[in-house]
C-alpha cells in the first residue's frame, strides 16, 4: 500500500465523517493546489457529487487566472460555489495595496473578517447560479457551523499541532493548550451548540504528496503554478500584491515534482513567497489565532 | 539498515556541555529519485517522561538526517542567542510561542522526515501527565514507538504508564531509548540495570521491545551516528531501528469488517445508486460476496464496488475508504458492522468486559449514561462494575474501586442498552477499539476483551408508578376489550402516522376506548441518549395507557427490533401489537402490510387483523 492511497483513504473518511456528523458544513476553496486536491477528494468521497458548499473568499486582489479557473470548475463539476468578500473594507480602501494599512491588517480585513462574516451569514454571500452561469446574491443567510480546510501540518509550526476535527469558540479562538483527544478513527464529532468546528482532512499530506496526487489523478490546477516563460512561478498562491514567485522553470506537474524530489526547495519554506508571514514574526501564529486558516 | 557512517563520526561533537549544533554536514542519504507512489509512509510516536529528552531526540534525528531547512536551525540559534539561552535541539520543535515559554511539549506535533527508503511522520507526544490525552492522540496514529527514558533518573511512573498505554493502544513495535548516557559516563553496568528493570516491567504487560538503545541525544550519539564512547554496544542506532520498523499490513488476511459510516443516495443527475460507505478495517470483499449487517442481522450480496471514475474495482480491502452497492434493497443503518457471511463473524453482546483509559476530569461512575462509540456504532452504555484499577507504581491491580478516575487504567464491565457487534482484542484488534463519550467529550478509550452473558436481572425500567385497585380484567369487562398498544412501524414516519390516525378513527367509531398518540420522530444516532430517553418516555406512556384499558395507537418511523424489544419490555405485562410496512421483515411484526398501501386501506387491514386476533371486538352484525 503506497502512501498516496493511505492518505487518500484517511482524507475521504474524514470528509464523510464531517458530512455525516456536522450540521451545516462548508468547505473552503482558496483555488490553490491544496484545497483543489481537497475538492477532488470530496468528489471521490461522494462519488462525483459534492454535497458540501464550497466557500471562496474573494479579496479582490486574487490573480484573474484564479477567478477564471474557479468559475470554470464550478460550472463543469456542478459545484455549489459560495463567494464572500469584505465589501466595506474595499470601498473604504482599508487595504495594503491602497497604502492605508499594513499587510497583517490587510489580511485581517480581506480574509479573516470576510471569512468570519461569510461563514456566519451576516454579510451577503454570492452563489453560483448554474442556469445563468454567473454569481448572484444569495438569499440564504444560514450560518455554517463547520468548515473543512485544506491546511497541512508540514506547512508551518502551528499547523503541525492541529487536530483533524478542531473546535473553535465563538470568537474563532483556538485553544491549542487544551485540544480534544483524537483516537484511531474516532474524531470528536460531539459539540456543544454554538461551537464552530474546523475539519482538516489534509493534515498528514506534504507538499510533495499533493503534487504527486495531482499528477496521479490528473487534477486541473491553475497555470500560475507553472513557469510562464519568465523563469519564475508561484509556489503558494495568494493576493498578487503580497505573493512573489520562486525561481523555477517548471512548466508542468512532473517538473514540479522533480524539483521537490531533488530538494531544490528543501531550504526554502513553501510559504516564503507570502509576505504577510514575515510580517507576523516569522509564523502565522497571531493571524491564525485570530481565525486565519 | 544503513551501516554506520564512520568518516563523519570523526567530526562528531566534543562533549557536554557544549553541544555542537550542526557544525557537521547533514548525514542524510542523497535525495531520492524514487516516487512517493512507491514509497510507504510510517507513523512513529515518540513518548517519554517530561525532561527525559524526547524532543531533543527528534530534533537531533531531523537535523542529522538533513531534514530541516537550513534557515530553521539558524533561526532557532539566533532566537536562543537573543534570549541568552543555551541552544537545544528541542527548541526546533517548539513551534508555538506559548510552548517555548513553558519549555514542555503540550500537544502532539507532527515532524516530517524522509530517508531513501521511506517517508516518516514522527509524532512528538508530550510527556507531562497533564497532557496524557495528547500523548494518546499522537500514539494512536502510530505503528511504532520510541520510548525515551532518562538514564540519570531511571524509570519513572510516567515511563511505566506510557509503556502500558502503548500496549493498550496496540502498538507492537517499541524501541526504548536510554537517553543522557553521557551523564553516566556511558557506564555499561548502569545501562544494563535500567534495561533490566524496564524490560521486566514491560514483559509483565506482554510488551517486548524490539531494542534498547543507549543514546545521548544532545550529543547526537547513537542517533544517526554511532557513539564512540560505547564500544560495548553493538545494537542499532536510532535511525537504523526506525528504518527497521515494519508497516503492519496483515489486516488484509483477516476477516472482513467494515463499520457502516453512511448510506448515500444522491439523486442529482439521475443517480439511482444507493451506496453503503465506510473504511474497511480488516479483510477484503468482492462483488458476489454475501454480507451481513450487525447487530440487525440484515443480509444481502455485494453488487458493485463504486468509484469516482474509471472501471469499477473488483475488490475493496483493509485500509480503503470505499463504497458499495447491494443486490437487494436493505435498510441497513449507519453504525452497523458489515461482515462477510462466509467468514468468522464478530461477537454480539450487551455486557462487555473491557480495558479502559479514562481522560476526563469527571470520573467514570455508575448510574450515568455514556455513549459508547465502537466502529461506526453509537450506543448508550452504563458502567456496571469496576473489576480492577491498575497501580502503575507496582503494576498491581487494585480491586474494590467504585469508579475510574482521570488517568486511571482499569478493567471494567460496561452494559449497553442494545447489543454491540465487536471482536475481542486478542482476536481482531481494530474492531475491539472503542471510545466513551461523556457530554460532548471523548472521555475514555479502550479495547473490548470479551462479551459477557446478558444480565438476568430486569434490565428494563425500574417501575416508577403503579395502578390502583381496579384490575385489568374488570376494565376489560366494562370496556369490552383489554388495553393494548398498537404500533405502526415503517421507513416513513409520515405514512405510519397517517395510518395510525386512520385506525384510531375506526376504533373509536366501533366503540373502542382508543387514543392516537402522535410521537415525534425518534431521531437518528447522532443523539443516541436523546433518542433513548424519547423511546423510554413512549414506553412508559404505553404502559400507563394500556394499564388504563385503552387501545393506544402510535406510529414510529425509523425503529429496529432492539427498539421494539425495549418498548415491549417497558409496556409489560401489557402486550404491544406491531404492524410493519415495507421492509419490516426483521422486526417480527404481528402484521405486515405492503409499503404501497394508503393510510385508509392500511387502517382497514389493521382493524380486521386486530379483530381477528381478538384484540378488539368484531364489527356488530
Amino acid at each position: 500500500v503506497n502512501q498516496l492511497d493511505t492518505l487518500e483513504a484517511k482524507s475521504v473518511h474524514i470528509l464523510r465523517e464531517a458530512y455525516r456528523s456536522l450540521g451545516n458544513v462548508c468547505m473552503l476553496w482558496s483555488i490553490g493546489k491544496d484545497s483543489t486536491v481537497l475538492l477532488h477528494l470530496a468528489r471521490k468521497a461522494f462519488f462525483g457529487h459534492v454535497p458540501i458548499p464550497l466557500v471562496h473568499i474573494d479579496t479582490a486582489y486574487k490573480m484573474p487566472e484564479m477567478i477564471e479557473y474557479r468559475d470554470r470548475l464550478a460550472l463543469e463539476w456542478h459545484l455549489n460555489l459560495v463567494v464572500g468578500q469584505n465589501r466595506t473594507a474595499l470601498e473604504e480602501k482599508a487595504t495594503f495595496p491602497d497604502g492605508n494599512v499594513d499587510r497583517i491588517a490587510c489580511c485581517r480585513n480581506l480574509k479573516t473578517l470576510a471569512l468570519k462574516h461569510t461563514l456566519s451569514g451576516e454579510w451577503t454571500r454570492q452563489r453560483m447560479d448554474h442556469t445563468l452561469g454567473r454569481l448572484v446574491d444569495d438569499e440564504d443567510h444560514t450560518p455554517y457551523t463547520g468548515v473543512i480546510v485544506g491546511v497541512r501540518a508540514d506547512e508551518e509550526g502551528s499547523r503541525s499541532k492541529e487536530r483533524y476535527f478542531s473546535p473553535r469558540d465563538v470568537e474563532n479562538d483556538w485553544n491549542v493548550d487544551d485540544q480534544p483527544p483524537e483516537l484511531w478513527r474516532y474524531f470528536k464529532t460531539d459539540f456543544e451548540p454554538g461551537t464552530h468546528v474546523r475539519v482538516h482532512p489534509l493534515l498528514d499530506w506534504t507538499e510533495l504528496n499533493v503534487w504527486e496526487y495531482i499528477e496521479r489523478e490528473s487534477i486541473p490546477v491553475t497555470s500560475l503554478y507553472f513557469d510562464d516563460g519568465t523563469g519564475t512561478r508561484c509556489r503558494s498562491l495568494g493576493c498578487w500584491p503580497c505573493t512573489s514567485p520562486v525561481q523555477s522553470t517548471a512548466t508542468n506537474v512532473p517538473e514540479i515534482i522533480e524539483e521537490l524530489r531533488t530538494g531544490k526547495f528543501s531550504n526554502i519554506a513553501e510559504r516564503s513567497g507570502r509576505a504577510q508571514d514575515k510580517d507576523d514574526g516569522g509564523g502565522l501564529e497571531s493571524l491564525r489565532r485570530g481565525g486565519y486558516m | 539498515m544503513r551501516p554506520p557512517d564512520d568518516t563523519s563520526t570523526a567530526a562528531a561533537a566534543p562533549s557536554r556541555p557544549a553541544p555542537a549544533p550542526s557544525s557537521r554536514p547533514p548525514q542524510s542519504d542523497p535525495p531520492s529519485a524514487v516516487s512517493a507512489f512507491d514509497l510507504e509512509r510510517l507513523d512513529i510516536v515518540a513518548v517519554g517522561h517530561v525532561d527525559h529528552g524526547k524532543s531533543t531526540v527528534i530534533g537531533r534525528l531531523m537535523a542529522d538526517t538533513g531534514s530541516l531547512p537550513d534557515g530553521k536551525l539558524d533561526a532557532v540559534r539566533a532566537m536562543c542567542a537573543t534570549n541568552a539561552r543555551p541552544f537545544e535541539y528541542a527548541f526546533l520543535l517548539d513551534a508555538l510561542k506559548n510552548e517555548q515559554a513553558q519549555g514542555i511539549t503540550i500537544d502532539t506535533a507532527r515532524c516530517f522526515f524522509n530517508t531513501a527508503n521511506r517517508h516518516y511522520i514522527i509524532h512528538d507526544a508530550p510527556g507531562h501527565v497533564e497532557f496524557l490525552k495528547n500523548m494518546i492522540t499522537g500514539a494512536s496514529r502510530a505503528q511504532a514507538a520510541l520510548l525515551v527514558i532518562d538514564a540519570h533518573e531511571g524509570v519513572k511512573e510516567n515511563s511505566k504508564r506510557h509503556g502500558y498505554i502503548l500496549s493498550m493502544l496496540g502498538i507492537r513495535q517499541i524501541s526504548v531509548l536510554v537517553n543522557k548516557m553521557d551523564l553516566l559516563g556511558w557506564d555499561e553496568a548502569s545501562y544494563a540495570a535500567i534495561v533490566e528493570e524496564y524490560a521486566d516491567f514491560l514483559g509483565r504487560l506482554g510488551v517486548h521491545p524490539q531494542s534498547f538503545i543507549p543514546v545521548s541525544a544532545r550529543d547526537g550519539d547513537n542517533i544517526v551516528e554511532r557513539a564512540l564512547s560505547a564500544p560495548w554496544y553493538d545494537g542499532p542506532t536510532v535511525l537504523e531501528q526506525v528504518e527497521d520498523f515494519q508497516r503492519l499490513d496483515d489486516d488484509l488476511e483477516r476477516p472482513f469488517r467494515m463499520p457502516l459510516q453512511d448510506v448515500y443516495k444522491f439523486t442529482a443527475a439521475g443517480d439511482e445508486r444507493r451506496i453503503f460507505v465506510g473504511t474497511v478495517e480488516t479483510g477484503r470483499v468482492r462483488p458476489g460476496d454475501d454480507v451481513v449487517f450487525l447487530p440487525s442481522g440484515k443480509r444481502s450480496t455485494v453488487s458493485t464496488i463504486e468509484a469516482l471514475s474509471g472501471p469499477r474495482p473488483d475488490e475493496a480491502f483493509a485500509g480503503q475508504a470505499t463504497g458499495l452497492t447491494l443486490e437487494t434493497q436493505v435498510y441497513a443503518k449507519p453504525g452497523e458492522l458489515m461482515v462477510r457471511a462466509d467468514e468468522a463473524g464478530p461477537l454480539m453482546a450487551t455486557r462487555l468486559r473491557a480495558n479502559v483509559f479514562w481522560m476526563n476530569s469527571a470520573p467514570l461512575v455508575r448510574g450515568r449514561r455514556y455513549v459508547l462509540r465502537l466502529g461506526a456504532a453509537r450506543v448508550p452504555v452504563e458502567l456496571e462494575s469496576v473489576l480492577s484499577v491498575l497501580d502503575e507504581q507496582e503494576l498491581e491491580s487494585v480491586t474494590g474501586a467504585g469508579q475510574v478516575e482521570r488517568h486511571d487504567v482499569a478493567e471494567i464491565v460496561l452494559r449497553a442498552i442494545r447489543p454491540v457487534a465487536f471482536d475481542p482484542a486478542d482476536v481482531l484488534e481494530p474492531t475491539s477499539r472503542f471510545v466513551i463519550v461523556h457530554g460532548w467529550d471523548t472521555a475514555g478509550c479502550g479495547i473490548v476483551l470479551e462479551g459477557l452473558p446478558d444480565a438476568t436481572d430486569d434490565t428494563g425500567a425500574e417501575r416508577r408508578f403503579a395502578g390502583g385497585d381496579v384490575s385489568p380484567e374488570e376494565r376489560a369487562t366494562r370496556y369490552g376489550h383489554a388495553g393494548r398498544a398498537v404500533v405502526f412501524v415503517g421507513e416513513s414516519d409520515e405514512a405510519a402516522g397517517l395510518a395510525a390516525a386512520a385506525l384510531e378513527r375506526r376504533l373509536f367509531d366501533r366503540g373502542v376506548h382508543s387514543y392516537c398518540l402522535r410521537v415525534a420522530a425518534l431521531g437518528d444516532d447522532k443523539d443516541v441518549l436523546g433518542r433513548e430517553a424519547h423511546l423510554r418516555r413512549l414506553g412508559e406512556i404505553a404502559w400507563a395507557m394500556t394499564d388504563a384499558g385503552v387501545v393506544l395507537v402510535a406510529a414510529l418511523g425509523d425503529v429496529d427490533r432492539f427498539d421494539l424489544a425495549e418498548l415491549r419490555a417497558l409496556a409489560a405485562p401489557h402486550e404491544v401489537y406491531v404492524i410493519g410496512s415495507g421492509d419490516a421483515g426483521d422486526l417480527d411484526a404481528d402484521l405486515e402490510l405492503p409499503a404501497s398501501l394508503a393510510a385508509d386501506a392500511a387502517a382497514e387491514r389493521a382493524l380486521d387483523a386486530l379483530a381477528a386476533a381478538g384484540v378488539v371486538p368484531v364489527a356488530p352484525g
